[in-house]
Formats: structure tokens, C-alpha cells, sequence
């Protein structure tokens, strides 16, 4: 893991103290709301539905156990207990006193942990797989790029006023587990055959309510002109980019009103002026970067094999949250934090100590939060796999469902969010309850099912194979059902397949879907190849067409 | 235009006269010679490819924020000094706040027109709200 030197600690010092101090003026009238508005976004801190909500980061969603139990700390010390964990490898606390943030921010800062940029119109926190250096299908470790990224893009002075918001995400494997396709800037290593690294580069890609598939505008960039490269996109982004309408500011508005030809001429030309200058990147940065994410050690045990037998319950837990590393004798396992009747993505104090302290025992102090709301430990010894899970069964944090239906992604959704426009939480907890059965749960097998409280698209219900989004009629909750989408092999958005359902009637409607999956699917065919496959009409006639059809049409 | 912070000399109070782009266009068009201490006004939107031939003889640009949260004019001024190596007075004009100087400085300016109502001597110590940088 990175360790924090004497510069990015006094870094993160500093910009509490300055945070202090606008807290202080502001509070004391001497800095108007409108003033302090982008201030306090850039420091993670919104106003929302019941109270502020503080956004902390956890870079490339690599924490250590420490860091996590700070995170626990925060939670009970200045919130209610929990915290949730989004979609982009952040925590979300929901119930924190405005005048409260300062010191959260200094105490997170003891343990190199900080909320910059985890909001406002600025580069925002840099994502990555949460498997980043132990999946066994993987090119190469992007934890070190991913931090060379953060460091470049942290109160980065040309880039703190951007348009709008400006996500970039990182991938070192071929199976994109960090949805690079749906980022402003996606970045795919590849090492080419006489050995050298470098990046695919898309950009313009991203969801909210106009959901697109980024484009490549770099088949390969030389790793070391990474920063010259993304300088110039933002350059071009930051100069050109629309400021009139929030909607219309993403950076995939501007690559799409100029063409994704003419933005890579606009970008390429900027590069001409950037590549071999100061943002290069020399080998002896590589190299010491990459001795922070050294790899774990292989265990002595000689312990290969996934274990055979046990019981039931641990085999279905083996076989659902336990994934290939890449090194043997070594596992990856996740944490799942879906558990009927918790939303998607929280973890209260005493899980997230829980947690903490089964990194320490069983993944040497390392945790990861993943992009599906979930907690990793990276390096588990197999040996160790049925200790660990006897331990967290305990905890609530077992649940044998990593790639299934009840695995839902979800935003706080009307129940926290100011901006949602239907509630999440509860649509989520329904077809929980609705797939209880374990067997039958199996039997569905992966299925990717999002759900967004509204068009922002939190939640990324585009990318859902099932994907629900709340929608507001008249002052009522709807929900609009899309099927299709998906983050990788290849990247889709979900498309809608009919008129809205509402909130009491969405468990029926993903039955409905299963039960068509489960008539048409040739032996062995996951839920979104069936789709592919047969196309989403079979699933609108069960839905709407169909002899069980009731519903109007609206 | 009222207070100016410039970097090594503090506050002064600043008379200097700023014409638009377009004016400046005209008079070098014309053949007219601008008074020394007059100044070229670019909004961040100005194509200033037209400026670029006289930036050796300019001794002011101004470059205007026309809300504190409009960040083009930070790419502005890093255009100017890193790609043309314009090396006199660069300065941020508009809705400039005490909270935005450090940022502004780093990107190349060493003069700023406070929004009226920013204290004059406490934004002087807004350039060291950070020690260190990582860009």
C-alpha cells in the first residue's frame, strides 16, 4: 500500500487548517453560502435531505485496517453508527454536524485519509479494480498509476474549476472491473510484446441522464507520457467544455457536440506542446512508486486447492465471494455488504472494526471497497479461507451472494438524497426478500441488478443488466425498468423496455424477467448472454403483452 | 479598477488602464502606439492568437474571471507563460477571491484585482496556504 511521505502529510495538514478556516468564516458571515459552496464540495461536504453528508475518499479503494477503523471511529463518534460505501470508492457519512467537518477532516488526516475532491467540479477521486494487484487475468498492478494520477490531480491548479465533475478510472486487466467505458477518462493498461507499457485511453464516456460509451482515442500511450496526456485532454476539456447548461458541461457532451475525431485533434495538438515536458514521468518515479504495492507473499503451507468440503453454506461462499489470485496458495475474498434488510453498501461501526480486524488476522491489513458497494480482502491464505468465513458469518458480512441477483448496487436513493426522486433502499430490500432462496438465487446465477433514485444515475443502473430507476410522476414514485446494460465484454447501456412500474410491483417484474431468462437460456448461459441473445422483446411480451400482463399502459 | 496585490510588492492602488482585445486589435491595426501603461483585457474565451506578436512589447494582460467558479482562466495563463513565454504582468481581474490566489499564482499570475469586498491584507497570506505541491 502507499505510504504517505512528509510532503503528502503535510499536504493533507495544510489543506485541514485551510478548511478550518473557511468553516470558521463562513460560519461567522465573513464567507457567503455562494462562496463557500465550491469550498466545501471540494472538501467532500454536501447539504443534504437530513443533515450534511461528508464524503471521504479511499484512493483506488485500497485502505488499510487502520484507516478502516478510523472510518468506523467517524462513523461513532460523528454520525449515527454507520457509514455507506458508494459506487466510487468512497464512504459516505449522512448525519454530520456542518461544524463537525474540520475536525473529522484532521482526524482522518492522521491516518493519511482525506475528503479532497471527492465532490465539486474538479478531477474527483481515481478508481480502479478493487482485484488491482492479485487478480489472477491481470496485465499489470495499476495501483502505481493510479497513485502517480491522484498525486498529479490533487489541488491541481489548472483543474479545480472545471465545467463539471471529472472522473477517471484505471484498469491494469482485460475483464474491466472499474467500467473504464463509463468514465470522462478510461485508461486500460496494456503491455505491448517487446515489453513496454503503455494505455488505451477512452474518453467522453459516463452515465447520469445521458448515458454514453466512452470512445478510444489512444491505442497506446506511453505510461511514461500518462499525465502530459491527460493534461491535454482536460486542457482541451477545461477551455472548450460548455458552462452554460449543468447538464450539457460533461466532458462527453463536448466529445460528442465536436465529434470524438475532431476532440482527439483538438487534444493531440495540445499534447504536441505538453508531451516530453514537466508532467512526463521518468522510469526512477515508476520504480519507486511500484515498491509501495509490493506483491503479498506466497504462503509457506503449500495450501493450493480451493477446499471440497464443508458444509453447504461454506461451499456456496466459496463459490460465490471467493475469487482466483494470482499468485498460489493466495485468495481473494469479498465482504459482502448485502445483506437483506441492510442497504446496499452500508456497514455499521462494529462491521467495519469487524472487517478491519479479519485484514489484520487473514489479508495483512489490507482492505479494498469495490465499485459493486462491497469490502475485498486481497490476499487471504486458501488455508485460512474457512476460518475467515466462520468469522464473518458472525458479523453479517458472509452472504454468499458476490455476482448475484440480491448483490444490488444502489444509491441512498429519496431516503437520504435531496436529489433522488423516488426512494432505492426499500425497492432493494423487496427483491431481496422476493430471491430469499438461496437455491433458487443459485440457480438464477450472475446477474448484475442496479438501481438509481434518479437520472443522476448513482446507482448506474445503466450498466445493470437489470437496471431500475426512480422516477417521479405527479408526486408519486415510479420506476423505470432497463435490461441489457452492462460495465464490460463489451460495455452496454441498458435500454428501456417499457412504460414505469410502480414501487410495489418491481419484485413481480424482476420475477417476470428471471422466469423468461430462465425458460430461454441454453445450458450454463448467464442472464446477459440469454438477452444478447434473444433479444429484450421476449421480456417486454411476459411484462406487458403477455398473458400475465395486467397493468395499463400509461 | 481598485486594489491590486501584486506578488513582491503588496498592495498597491492601480490605475492602469485595460482596453478589450478587440480595441487593442484595432489601435495595433491603425498603427496607433498605446499609451505605456495600458494593458490588453482577455476574457477566457478570447482566441488570443492574434495577441501573440506582441506579447514581448505588452506589459500587462489581464485576464478575467467573470465568476470566481469560471476555471478557464487558469488554462489561460498557464497557456500564456509555459507555451509563449509571456514573462510580464499577468493578472487575474473579475470575481477573484482570497480563496483562489494560490491557485491563480501557481498557473502564472503575479497580480490580482480583489473582488471589492476581500480584505486586502488578509488575501496576502492566502499564497501560503500551501507549502507544497505535487504539480
Amino acid at each position: 500500500m502507499y505510504r504517505y511521505d512528509e510532503t503528502d502529510q503535510r499536504l493533507v495538514d495544510e489543506r485541514v487548517v485551510r478548511f478550518r478556516d473557511q468553516m470558521r468564516r463562513f460560519l461567522a458571515g465573513e464567507l457567503s453560502e455562494d462562496d463557500f459552496r465550491p469550498l466545501r464540495l471540494q472538501n467532500g461536504l454536501y447539504i443534504q435531505r437530513h443533515a450534511p453528508m461528508l464524503r471521504v475518499a479511499i484512493p483506488y479503494g485500497t485502505m488499510s485496517a487502520t484507516q478502516l477503523r478510523m472510518l468506523a471511529r467517524v462513523a461513532r463518534e460523528y454520525d449515527r453508527g454507520y457509514g455507506h460505501f458508494t459506487t466510487r470508492c468512497n464512504i459516505q457519512y449522512n448525519w454530520v454536524r456542518l461544524e463537525d467537518a474540520p475536525e473529522i477532516l484532521a482526524e482522518l488526516a492522521t491516518v493519511q485519509m482525506h475528503a479532497i475532491q471527492t465532490s465539486g467540479n474538479c478531477i474527483r477521486n481515481i478508481t480502479t479494480d478493487p482485484f488491482a494487484g492479485v487478480a489472477a487475468d491481470e496485465v499489470l498492478d495499476p495501483r502505481p498509476y493510479c497513485e502517480i494520477v491522484r498525486q498529479w490531480s490533487t489541488l491541481s491548479p489548472e483543474y479545480t474549476f472545471l465545467p463539471r465533475k471529472f472522473k477517471i478510472a484505471i484498469t491494469g486487466s482485460r475483464n474491466d472491473r472499474a467500467a473504464v467505458s463509463f468514465h470522462d477518462i478510461g485508461a486500460r493498461a496494456v503491455r505491448r510484446e517487446d515489453g513496454e507499457i503503455g494505455f488505451e485511453v477512452y474518453v467522453g464516456g459516463g452515465l447520469g441522464r445521458t448515458p454514453m460509451v466512452g470512445h478510444r482515442i489512444q491505442s497506446f500511450l506511453p505510461r511514461r507520457e500518462l499525465l502530459s496526456y491527460f493534461d491535454a485532454i482536460l486542457r482541451v476539456y477545461n477551455r472548450y467544455g460548455r458552462r452554460d447548461k449543468k447538464y450539457k458541461s460533461r466532458v462527453k457532451i463536448l466529445v460528442k457536440e465536436l465529434g470524438p475525431e475532431a476532440f482527439t485533434t483538438e487534444v493531440e495538438r495540445e499534447w504536441e506542446f505538453l508531451r516530453g515536458g514537466e508532467a512526463s514521468i521518468d522510469d526512477a518515479r515508476f520504480d519507486a512508486m511500484e515498491r509501495h504495492f509490493r506483491a503479498p507473499e506466497i504462503p509457506a503451507d503449500g495450501e493450493s486447492a480451493l477446499p471440497r468440503n464443508g458444509e453447504p453454506a461454506f461451499l456456496r461462499w466459496l463459490a460465490r465471494n471467493v475469487t482466483a489470485h494470482r499468485l498460489p496458495g493466495l485468495a481473494i475474498v469479498t465482504l459482502s455488504l448485502k445483506q437483506t434488510g441492510n442497504p446496499p453498501g452500508d456497514a455499521s461501526a462494529a462491521q467495519m472494526e469487524a472487517a478491519a480486524d479479519l485484514a489484520d488476522r487473514y489479508s495483512a491489513g489490507e482492505i479494498r471497497v469495490s465499485h459493486e458497494q462491497n469490502l475485498v480482502l486481497p490476499q487471504v491464505r486458501i488455508a485460512e479461507l474457512l476460518a475467515l468465513w466462520q468469522a464473518a458469518v458472525g458479523h453479517q458480512l458472509a452472504t454468499a451472494n458476490i455476482g448475484l441477483l440480491t448483490d444490488v448496487v444502489c444509491c441512498p436513493g429519496g431516503d437520504f438524497c435531496s436529489l433522488a426522486n423516488a426512494r432505492s433502499i426499500p425497492i432493494a430490500e423487496a427483491i431481496q426478500r422476493r430471491f430469499a432462496d438461496e437455491a433458487a438465487l443459485e440457480d438464477v446465477g450472475p446477474l448484475e441488478l442496479n438501481i438509481s433514485g434518479c437520472v443522476n444515475a448513482c446507482g448506474h443502473h445503466h450498466i445493470g443488466n437489470i437496471g431500475i430507476l426512480g422516477v417521479d410522476k405527479n408526486g408519486e414514485e415510479w420506476y423505470q425498468v432497463t435490461l441489457g446494460g452492462s460495465e464490460d465484454a463489451p460495455p452496454a447501456i441498458g435500454r428501456i423496455i417499457g412504460p414505469s412500474f410502480q414501487a410495489a410491483d418491481i419484485p413481480e417484474v424482476v420475477e417476470k424477467v428471471v422466469t423468461v431468462y430462465r425458460r430461454q437460456r441454453s445450458e450454463g448461459e448467464r442472464f446477459i448472454d440469454t438477452l444478447r441473445r434473444i433479444g429484450a422483446d421476449p421480456f417486454k411480451q411476459h411484462l406487458y403483452g403477455g398473458a400475465d400482463g395486467h397493468r395499463d399502459q400509461d | 479598477m481598485g486594489t491590486v496585490i501584486k506578488i513582491n510588492e503588496g498592495i498597491v492602488e492601480d490605475a492602469a488602464q485595460l482596453v478589450p482585445l478587440a480595441r487593442w486589435l484595432e489601435w495595433r491595426e491603425a498603427g496607433q502606439v498605446p499609451h505605456p501603461g495600458s494593458g490588453v483585457w482577455l476574457e477566457p474565451d478570447d482566441d488570443f492568437d492574434a495577441l501573440l506578436p506582441d506579447l514581448d512589447r505588452l506589459t500587462l494582460i489581464a485576464v478575467n474571471f467573470p465568476v470566481f467558479t469560471d476555471g478557464r482562466g487558469y488554462s489561460v495563463a498557464r497557456l500564456l507563460r509555459e507555451r509563449h513565454g509571456y514573462r510580464r504582468e499577468l493578472r487575474a481581474v473579475g470575481d477573484v477571491l482570497r480563496d483562489q490566489l494560490y491557485f491563480m499564482r501557481r498557473c502564472g499570475f503575479d497580480a490580482f484585482a480583489l473582488r471589492a469586498d476581500q480584505d486586502a491584507e488578509l488575501a496576502l497570506r492566502a499564497f501560503d496556504d500551501y507549502s507544497v505541491s505535487y504539480q
